[in-house]
């Protein structure tokens, strides 16, 4: 969504942004269909491929000021001195603040309260904010970062995640007792969750090596995820706007508006409602967005400059700015029968929170219940890991703990099957779980999972033509390396692999998860129009597509207006969690329902509807039915036009939707149903490697996927593709190079994500085997192809060179080198 | 920050000569993400784009001239086979966008040891033509580098032109990177053979503070190419000339391949530089 006009801003003008779209309610949706299962265009299509949708980097206020970040240069440092005088000497400068201006609350936090708003004593991570400024000129308050003195003194860096999780001698990142971590994560030294799970008989006493003795086949490996970074085009960015109440509207791009509010208002010393906090123009969040950046930094320089303050981080500072996928350190053991059956499952993960928790504590949750994927095995003994070091903070990515596991059980799958001598997807289907299958967390899997027949259907897709082996020149665009024409056909070989993935859809372990809908109706200009109020974020996967489709759906309307999404409304939780469709989904469809209850009520009341008794709605609103603007009324009555019924009246309802409660898991066993949802998709990759250079050209990647059911399938297939994209770059290219606490690559030059000629034609398949439990069946389904790619790629990798290739990305090296 | 925006050429040498910090912009390719970054903070900007003379080429003396601001873009469609290793180079540049307004002046200028301009420039014997308000000088290519970012253009001087022999055999240019597009050079390699004379010219890379030659491949390759009958290298052949390649390298490790990966990827490239040439010869398509 563009910022619209500020509706709950007292006095401050709204801001504004060059090039902005109408607001949203003057702008109608697609006249005919476009309800539910239909593909209608994005709303905010058009803008965004012709260029003139606002970013929250566009926004602009009259009299704004413009907010800048001094970074910490050391990843562990002790913080001596501070003078930010010679800075506020500088002409244009308006205010330099650092931790002692912090009014409120000194440390936000989204799952943890660990993180400073501003660094008081210690730095704990290269890049941490340590002071901010408010100047007349982006170029002046870069000047006055250069004049603040901060004195350091140098403190030991904690760069090795397994060192921090294992080693008693580690230095602390943390002072014990100093964050407020929760006794049932079993935190201790510089681990802030682990998180067992014993099944079988590893919970009733037995260890490993007795289960190691019944197995015929035992296959371990030690295995890494680098650290990827979401990689959103649109940087940090947004606009406070001080308000004459004292308070302040945010203007921001987020994933969770309420979540950013609940976070800032008590740094600021103010209540939450004097926090307003609207959503501008998301350019990629992937994660990236759920922790604060620069929010609290630009209400602080407002409030204390009485002026708009608008922040926007550049490219580098971007990647100190955000957290990343955390890296992971997996050794995984498996022993299985002569059969291919799997037997036990001994996990050990340690995922790298950096400096502060974020959302550390849940990624460990879901890597742990989701580490053995989506495998029967009666005996497993998990052991997940968090810890805090010095590296850059890690938290929420696309797939979030279940993207590194799955590269690990994937991996080990290709091993034993290796090991067996039997074919990858034979040893899948052996011990593929399916509707009625209990996950090692003792959560059984309720609702449809078809996995033996999507691995079949992945299996019989037609696969792309040979390579070329001319031994002319052939394009070099067809071979791996590409552009850069290193490729001769000669050296090209091709593999083959495959990946599954099993994903929690919605947030699990009994978080309190729930969207929020305001859903109007009313008739503007002779015509009815529903007007739909969520604060859930847009962040470019089409949320605001669906929540057309689903009121004209639900109302029968043709035109639908979508509000700027903001605090205004209750909360709709975070676009994350592949979470949207079925949470907001719900929602809307939620309050849709209670505003037609009541429009037929109305219908009854003002006599337009015929013969029913009472004035009470029956199941189906009484078998009266909307559509085409009008209401159909049961037994072949005419229809009665909106505008009709409607009158003057304007109907409004707000509803929450929750979906069914989860538990958490049990600290010592692992038990508990902790997922509302799950997700799967399965991929085949068909690479060509060039073994000499170890350069590779994924020539196809396909995917089929359960999706309950599809509400927009453009938009739906879109989502894998992209999904899959992510998945390909982690497996090939994308990696935050971290050495000594300090980012070695924080560009998009040496921070490569794929190209159009690095992504191949990829063909999707969709299952919709509807899930009772959700709206429409449906399953969200933007993570689940982000795990599978990734292992399909390296299998596919792994098959052409025979290379044992345990760590993404993979670098040419890895192929190529001895 | 002035902006200084001559539209002649005397004018831009002039305005050189009075601000010798000024910093010259050409594409911007360059000089815009380092402003961005914050990484340059320069007192003048001396914009090239108004100056037609840099925009041109065309045949001069045995040399195909090439405008110090002609894009690759205008490269890879104009002078094309005029200057074989260098369009190759220039069509492995980055993405449309980018080849749209980036320049063989602004790669020179810039001098990164990854530029993919300079191994063709070696290779082919390219003399770059340097002038300022004081005169014209060229400098064979091999002379013009001094270390990263570093060459032996003065401060008072600017980039006109390279001058590229015209081509006399075959010659090949490829680069690797682990992106099939749009990546800098994690080592690069030319080698343009002249058939009459019987000699090899080559041109490293990203494996060294500057681009290098490798002259004991060059003259190894001299003397066992098959120049008649462009066959094959033998396999010994081929694995010497690329380990003198890879010997000739300074590589370092860093964020983009370790040492050992850029030795060996560029013996590889090396081996294939040469068949390729081979075959040119073979299939007389010199
Ligand atoms: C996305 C992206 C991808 C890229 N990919 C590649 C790649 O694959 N390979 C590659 O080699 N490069 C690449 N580059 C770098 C850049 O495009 C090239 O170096 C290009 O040749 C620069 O040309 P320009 O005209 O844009 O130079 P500018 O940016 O205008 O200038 C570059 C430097 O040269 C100086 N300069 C310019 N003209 C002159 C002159 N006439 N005399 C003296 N000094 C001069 C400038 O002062 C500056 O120092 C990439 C850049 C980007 C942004």
């Amino acid at each position: 969504m563009t910022p619209g006009p500020a509706p709950t801003a007292p006095a401050a003008p709204p801001p504004s942004a060059p090039g902005s779209a109408p607001p949203a309610g003057e702008r109608a949706a697609e006249p005919a269909g476009g309800g539910v299962g239909d593909s209608p265009p994005r709303p905010d299509g058009t803008l965004k491929v012709t260029g003139e949708f606002a970013y929250s980097s566009d926004l602009w206020a009259e009299n704004m000021l413009w907010g800048m970040t001094l970074r910490s240069p050391h990843p562990h440092a002790r913080i001596v001195r501070v003078d930010t005088a010679p800075a506020l000497r500088l002409p244009g400068v308006h205010a330099v603040l650092t931790h002692e201006d912090v009014p409120g609350e000194p440390r936000y936090g989204l799952e943890v309260r660990d993180q400073p708003v501003l660094a008081a004593e210690t730095v704990r991570y290269r890049g941490e904010p340590v002071a901010v400024v408010a100047a007349d000129h982006p170029e002046t308050a870069r000047r006055a970062l250069e004049r603040i003195v901060v004195d350091y003194e140098v403190l030991e860096p904690v760069c090795d995640a397994r060192r921090a999780a294992f080693d008693p001698d580690c230095p602390l990142v943390h002072p014990p007792g100093s964050v407020p971590l929760r006794p049932e994560h079993n935190p201790r030294g510089n681990v802030l969750r682990h998180q067992p799970i014993r099944t079988g008989d590893l919970a009733r006493g037995r260890t490993v090596a007795d289960l190691r003795e019944r197995a015929d086949v035992v296959v371990t490996g030690s295995y890494e995820v680098g650290m990827q970074d979401q990689a959103c085009l649109g940087p940090e960015s947004g606009l406070a706007v001080p308000a004459e109440d004292g308070g302040v509207d945010l203007y921001v791009a987020t994933q969770w508006l309420h979540a950013d509010q609940r976070q800032i208002a008590p740094c600021l010393g103010l209540p939450p409602e004097l926090v307003r906090v609207t959503l501008a123009g998301v350019g990629g969040a992937f994660g990236a967005r759920e922790d604060l950046s620069m929010q609290v930094h630009a209400c602080l320089l407002a409030l204390r400059t009485g002026r708009p303050v608008k922040i926007v981080y550049n490219r580098e500072e971007s990647f100190y700015g955000h957290v990343h996928r955390h890296p992971a350190h997996l050794r995984f053991e498996h022993g299985a029968a002569a059969d291919g059956r799997l037997l036990y499952a001994a996990l050990e993960i340690v995922l790298d929170g950096g400096a502060y928790a974020s959302t550390t504590p849940a990624v460990v949750g879901v890597a742990a219940s989701l580490g053995l994927g989506p495998y029967e095995i009666p005996h497993a003994a998990v052991d997940a890991y968090g810890v805090y070091t010095t590296n850059p903070p890690c938290g929420a990515m696309r797939g979030f703990g279940a993207v590194q596991a799955c590269f690990g059980y994937e991996s080990q799958m290709d091993r034993l099957a290796e090991a067996l001598d039997m074919d990858p997807v034979e040893v899948r289907l052996r011990n593929a779980v399916g509707r009625g299958s209990v996950l090692p967390t003792g959560q059984r899997i309720d609702a449809p999972l078809p996995m033996a027949e999507m691995l079949e259907r992945a299996r019989a897709l037609p696969m792309p033509p040979p390579p070329e082996a001319a031994p002319g020149r052939v394009d070099p665009l067809a071979l791996p390396g590409g552009a850069g024409g290193a490729g001769v056909g000669a050296s090209v070989v091709r593999g083959v692999g495959y990946g599954v993935g099993l994903k929690n859809l919605c947030f699990s372990e009994g978080f309190d998860d729930h969207s929020t809908a305001r859903v109007r109706l009313e008739v503007v200009g002779g015509v009815p129009v529903a007007l739909v109020h969520t604060a859930a974020a847009e962040v470019g996967q089409g949320l605001v597509t669906l929540q057309e489709q689903i009121a004209r759906t639900e109302l029968g309307v043709r035109r639908v207006a979508l509000h700027p999404a903001d605090t205004s409304v209750g909360s709709a939780g975070s676009s994350s969690a592949s979470r949207q469709s079925h949470m907001t989904g719900g929602a809307v469809k939620a309050a849709c329902e209670a505003v037609r209850a009541r429009v037929v009520a109305l219908a009854r009341a003002r006599g337009l509807l015929a013969g029913e008794g009472g004035g009470a709605v029956g199941g189906a609103d009484g078998g009266v039915r909307l559509a085409a603007d009008c209401l159909v009324p049961p037994g072949g009555a005419a229809p009665v036009p909106l505008a009709e019924v409607l009158g003057d009246a304007v109907v409004e309802e707000t509803r929450e939707f929750r979906h069914r409660p989860t538990s958490p898991l049990d600290p010592v066993t692992g038990q508990g149903s902790s997922h509302a949802q799950l997700g799967m998709c399965v991929h085949r990759a068909v690479v060509d490697v060039d073994v000499e250079l170890g350069l590779v050209r994924v020539v196809a990647l396909d995917a089929v996927q359960e999706v309950g059911r599809a509400l927009h399938p453009r938009q739906l297939v879109g989502q894998i593709h992209g999904g899959a994209t992510q998945g390909l770059g982690l497996a090939l290219m994308e990696e935050v190079q971290v050495a000594d606490g300090v980012i070695r690559n924080p560009s998009f030059t040496d921070y490569l994500i794929p190209t159009v000629l690095d992504v191949p034609p990829m063909r999707v398949e969709v299952l919709e085997h509807a899930d009772p439990q959700a709206p429409y069946g449906l399953r969200g389904a933007g993570e689940p192809p982000t795990l599978s790619a990734t292992p399909a790629v390296v299998a596919a990798v792994r098959a052409a060179t025979g290379r044992p290739l345990t760590r993404v990305p993979l670098r040419p090296e890895d192929i190529a080198l001895p | 920050m002035d902006f200084l925006s001559p539209d002649t050429w005397a004018g831009a040498l002039a305005a050189k000569a009075a601000r010798p910090e000024a910093v010259p912009v050409m594409g911007g390719t360059d000089v815009m993400v380092e402003l961005n970054l914050g990484r340059r903070r320069p007192h003048a900007l001396l914009d090239l784009t108004r100056v037609p003379e840099l925009a041109r080429w065309g045949a001069e003396d045995g040399y195909t001239r090439v405008g110090a601001g002609v894009s690759y873009t205008r490269l890879v469609e104009r002078v094309g086979s005029r200057a074989p290793a260098l369009a190759a180079a220039a069509r492995s540049v980055a993405s449309p966008q980018i080849r749209n307004r980036g320049s063989v002046g602004g790669n020179l200028g810039g001098a990164s040891p990854a530029g993919d301009c300079h191994p063709p420039l070696l290779a082919a014997g390219a003399l770059v033509e340097l002038a300022s308000a004081a005169g014209v000088r060229r400098v064979p290519a091999s002379e013009f580098y001094l270390g990263p970012g570093r060459t032996v253009r003065r401060e008072d001087e600017l980039v006109a032109a390279v001058l590229v022999p015209e081509p006399r055999g075959p010659q090949v240019f490829a680069k690797v990177g682990p992106r099939n597009a749009m990546v800098i050079a994690v080592v690069s390699f030319a080698l343009a053979l002249d058939v009459a004379a019987r000699r090899a010219g080559t041109g490293i890379g990203s494996a060294g503070p500057t681009p290098l030659r490798a002259r004991a491949a060059e003259e190894f390759l001299a003397r066992e190419f098959d120049w008649a009958g462009g066959a094959d290298p033998s396999p010994e052949a081929a694995r010497r000339f690329g380990d003198l390649v890879a010997g000739a390298a300074r590589p370092i490790d860093d964020v983009r391949g370790s040492a050992a990966y850029r030795r060996h990827a560029l013996a590889v490239l090396a081996r294939r530089a040469w068949a390729r040439c081979a075959a040119e010869v073979r299939g007389g398509g010199v």
